[in-house]
């Protein structure tokens, strides 16, 4: 027998028939297919039993309540919880990716020492009890030198135990530079005391029953104040037919959706409420029976209208014309329930005192103060009854040296904390702080001109940071003693945010602790009790979750199970209190002598000067970017569209015949220059904004964090310089003179 | 290359050769295609054995489990069958195969000499670890299954899909297949997937077999049908 071809293939013809008769093929494609699903890189979520751990947001400062769902001991989902008070159910995009801060790579994983250069990211991870033993040391040995008032201190603006337990260990050591960051909750604050004699109180706004609003430039879609509050507000205005009218220079998201959108001037805030005050009293749209039975300083507040803002002259400083100005008026005015609501963008900076109390004033002019759908003034949140520090004679000495940033003093006697004037000072060549400690901020990044901030923390001797995350602050540290994150630890969390009724929520931990980190507030229990005397006297809590329980007594057990306490009356008996003590019980001040300089004094100028920088660069915001000490993770991330960020290429917008004037076309690479610095964009040609005028995000160009948000985008906090204002001492820069030319 | 195309040429030449001396002798004609129908034959019961058998042997692998377990003896020993162990949560998720705490509730301390308790105790209890089962049922992640749905809803027995494991004395070997790495009775221990009883196979033609059978139409909730969003979500 021959084997020939054609045996062959017949031998293979037979194999194929044979092949295809038996479960062969079909059997090894199925396998195959289920196979591709099972590749060891495609993420498979974990098994175990379904459990729900509820607890409160505190990645802005909204106060959502959160559902953490996990699968076994892994959390693999955060929700909204259905039937809390702020958010009903509703989360935001980055409440919704906290899983990727929790789990993601820019954690630091546990404590760590500085080896190499300042911020040259070479570090040494040493233990616990090594870390607390280190800054001991060091805070020992300034105050054996007499010098406590050399430790400094930046921290949270809350009012919660976190933010307490720095103020009080700044206290005991005998500092008095204690920092908070600021916001516009300070400049409301400020305001609220001025005209309702409340003290370190908050103004929350009735959003949801008003049927006229009146948003000077507040990203109402965008994260301002409670940011889901405020989407939900929003629904609610379109369910029930009210109007939004957006008053800011730029077409932001909130603008594009409102029902008018006022482009004016940047920075004509003020002279627009302040203009339509004047008409509102001039036609006696007010509410008069309000107005003459609680206010106070109606006819020198007239004079003062009548005097410095006419609607004419305003409106020429504002860019629109009179007769817009006076519908808006009489709109306002006879609106069911009017309400202006104040604060640029998401309000995480302060904003002007004169504008926050111009916008008010509106407010107390329809008779729309403590009124359903107005604006209320909150007194502050008092449930944090601790003993007195009893200070050592160091400290004690330490204590009457003045705050480097002149809060409290007679320039400016309603301030709580000025970091902008700290390191102002600093910059300045004030050399007297030796130490600092950062704890859940991030100025190297959030403060206006980052370089010269950076500078300031170079010139520093011994930095502590107390950061969960890589961040530019805790780059520049010597020291990094990483708290947990807020999905591994306890907190009140005490909420701020324009809410009508105050609300404090519990942070509570939905995991163990992925990695070798510790609450803040155990931090700061144990370094105190090892500094030991008197400043360890001042924390005689076992450690943080005890101080916790004690200090919220009686409503530790609701807040367990309910997750929030809503202590209402307890504080609007308090606020009444208060306000007779200070004599203006319920009386709402429109007018005084302090009121007056404000009202009367010029604005600052913005920095630069016109003729080598025609253009005005403004910051705007996004709830698509986290601005604040959070870092964007990817998810956030992946939602910017590419006219804002296209690689690792940052956007600025720019009218777009201006720019077409210029020569400059879409997405072309520019150079942008202020009197600060300069940075390679690329220009986004809009038709939303006007002319000089261009705007860039805040939230992006992080230096530090991980692959996923580093080195995307320029943070604009590298080109603006801060502007003081001169009644409040706060930081209100709406923006910087700027030149555009081609890259 | 050149040498291969020669040799291509050579056989051409022979297999004109071949057709040319076939128009002589029928004799030669009968002999050749025999062959080639031998070859083909040959070729089709080398595949077929190779496609029934060696393939399915080569397939799977057989795992031990890291302890036997006596369903027989456990069942006796408990108040609500099954559903002692294999219970349903209080959200009504079904447990699975039981954690380690599960079976502390007994065994907290040893129960017996045996060499399974014995190994038990030691590598698992005192450990504190999870008795890594394989699971004969294991379903990919992209399957949804309420089991509640099925046992509450649809009033089924276990042993409709899992067969009479509760009445075992010892653990079957895990025979797991090495591509997919679930277990062999997911394709049924057939390999051309012919089944006799309900619990023979576990593939989604099972389930939709079932779905059709019981007339039911509309167990979606997202779309009130009765296809793939029933199970894969
Ligand atoms: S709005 Fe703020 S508090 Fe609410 S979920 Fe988003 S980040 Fe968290």
């Amino acid at each position: 027998m021959k084997l020939s071809r054609r045996c062959f293939l017949s031998f293979v013809v037979g194999g194929a028939a044979g092949t295809a008769l038996s479960p062969l093929p079909w059997k090894l494609t199925d396998d195959l297919s289920i196979w591709s699903q099972n590749w060891s890189w495609t993420p498979v979520p974990p098994d175990g039993e379904y459990t729900q751990v509820n607890s409160t947001c505190t990645l802005c400062p909204g106060g959502c309540g959160i559902g953490i769902r996990k699968a076994g001991k892994r959390a693999v989902k955060i929700e909204g919880l259905a039937g809390h008070p702020v958010n009903d159910g509703g989360v935001c995009l980055l409440g919704l990716s906290g899983l990727q801060l929790l789990y993601g790579p820019a954690r630091v994983k546990t404590p760590l020492k500085r080896t190499g250069k300042r911020g040259g990211g070479q570090w040494q991870a040493i233990s616990w009890k090594q870390a607390i033993k280190e800054v001991t040391e060091k805070l020992k040995e300034l105050r054996k030198k007499n010098q406590p008032q050399s430790l400094a201190s930046i921290g949270p603006n809350g009012s919660g135990t976190v933010s307490a337990l720095i103020s009080r260990f700044m206290k005991a050591y005998g500092s008095s530079n204690d920092m908070k960051m600021a916001s516009k909750l300070d400049s409301d604050e400020q305001a609220l005391f001025l005209t309702q004699g409340i003290q370190n109180g908050m103004v929350g706004a009735d959003v949801e029953n008003a049927d006229f609003i009146l948003s000077f430039g507040c990203a109402v879609l965008d994260g301002y104040g409670s940011p889901v509050r405020m989407f939900r507000a929003n629904s609610r205005w379109k369910e029930n037919s009210a109007t939004l009218i957006q008053i800011e220079p730029r077409q932001s998201n909130t603008a594009a959706k409102a029902d008018q959108w006022l482009p004016i001037n940047p920075g004509g805030e003020a002279d627009l409420a302040l203009a339509m005050a004047n008409i509102i009293i001039k036609e006696n749209l007010y509410n008069s029976s309000f107005v003459s039975d609680n206010c106070d300083g109606l006819n020198s507040f007239v004079q003062m209208l009548y005097e410095n803002y006419m609607p004419e002259d305003a409106a020429r400083r504002i860019g629109i014309d009179v007769q817009t100005i006076i519908d808006l008026a009489h709109r306002f005015a006879t609106a069911a329930r009017p309400l202006a609501i104040n604060g640029y963008g998401k309000g995480q900076n302060p904003s002007n005192l004169k504008e926050t109390l111009a916008i008010h004033a509106l407010n107390a002019l329809v008779g729309n103060i403590g009124k359903k759908g107005g604006i209320t003034g909150l007194s502050a949140y008092d449930y944090i009854r601790w003993p007195k520090v009893v200070t050592d004679t160091v400290a004690a000495a330490g204590l009457k040296e003045s705050r480097l940033d002149g809060a409290g003093t007679n320039a400016f006697p309603h301030a709580k904390s000025l970091p902008n004037r700290f390191f102002d000072k600093l910059s300045a060549g004030n050399t007297s702080i030796q130490a600092l400690l950062v704890a859940e901020a991030n100025p190297c990044y959030s403060m206006p001109d980052t370089a010269k901030i950076k500078r300031v923390f170079d010139s520093i001797p011994f930095i502590v940071s107390f950061s969960s995350f890589m961040d530019e602050t805790a780059m520049m540290a010597d020291l990094i003693l990483p708290n947990h994150t807020f999905l591994e630890r306890y907190e009140d969390v005490p909420v701020k945010a324009g809410l009508t009724a105050p609300i404090v929520g519990l942070c509570r931990p939905a995991v163990e602790p992925q990695w070798d980190t510790l609450d803040l507030g155990d931090a700061l229990i144990r370094i105190a009790q090892s500094i030991g005397g008197s400043v360890g006297a001042a924390f005689p809590w076992k450690n943080y979750k005890t101080c916790l329980k004690q200090t919220l007594a009686d409503q530790w057990k609701d807040l367990e199970k309910k997750g929030y306490w809503m202590p209402s009356q307890s504080l609007q008996a308090d606020a009444d209190s208060k306000n007779k003590a200070g004599g203006k019980s319920g009386r709402y001040v429109l007018m005084d002598g302090t009121l007056e300089t404000i009202y009367m004094a010029q604005d600052a100028p913005l920095e630069g000067d016109s003729r080598s920088y025609s253009m005005l660069l403004m910051p705007y915001d996004t709830i698509r970017i986290t601005s604040l000490q959070i870092g964007a993770p990817p998810f956030v991330m992946k939602t910017v569209p590419d006219t804002v960020l296209k690689g690792q290429d940052g956007f600025i917008e720019i009218n777009k015949k201006e720019a077409t004037e210029m020569g400059f076309k879409q997405g072309q690479a520019v150079i942008v220059t202020t009197p600060i610095g300069e940075a390679r964009v690329r220009v986004h040609l809009s038709s939303g904004l006007a002319p000089g005028v261009i705007a860039m995000p805040r939230g992006l160009g992080h230096t530090a964090y991980d692959d996923y948000l580093a080195g995307k985008g320029v943070n604009i906090n590298q080109l603006i310089g801060p502007v003081e204002d001169p009644a409040s001492g706060l930081d209100t820069a709406l923006g910087i003179r700027a030149k555009l030319a081609k890259a | 290359m050149s040498g291969n195309v020669e040799h291509k040429s050579d056989d051409v030449n022979h297999d004109a050769k071949e057709a040319s001396s076939a128009d002589q002798t029928s004799m030669t004609t009968s002999g050749s295609g025999s062959y080639i129908l031998l070859f083909f034959l040959l070729g089709l019961a080398l595949s077929m054995v190779a496609g029934w058998v060696v393939f399915p042997k080569l397939l799977y692998t057989q795992k031990k489990q890291p302890l036997d377990f006596n369903h027989k003896l456990h069942l006796k020993e408990v108040d609500s069958d099954c559903a002692s162990c294999h219970f349903f949560r209080e959200d009504g998720t079904f447990s699975g195969v039981p954690a380690l705490e599960q079976c502390l509730d007994c065994h907290y301390e040893k129960l017996g000499e045996s060499v399974e308790e014995t190994l038990f105790v030691e590598q698992y209890v005192d450990k504190g670890r999870q008795v890594p089962w394989l699971v004969y049922s294991r379903q990919p992640d992209c399957v949804f299954f309420s089991h509640s749905a099925h046992i509450y809803g649809a009033n089924l027995e276990c042993r409709t899909c899992h067969g009479d494991i509760g009445h075992s004395e010892s653990l079957k070997p895990y025979e797991e297949n090495r591509i997919t790495g679930y277990s062999k009775n997911i394709w049924g221990s057939n390999i051309a997937g012919l089944k006799q009883a309900t619990w023979d196979r576990m593939k989604m033609d099972d389930c939709a077999q079932c779905h059709e059978t019981a007339g039911i139409h509309d167990s979606s909730v997202q779309t009130g049908r009765d296809a793939c969003f029933v199970c894969h979500k």
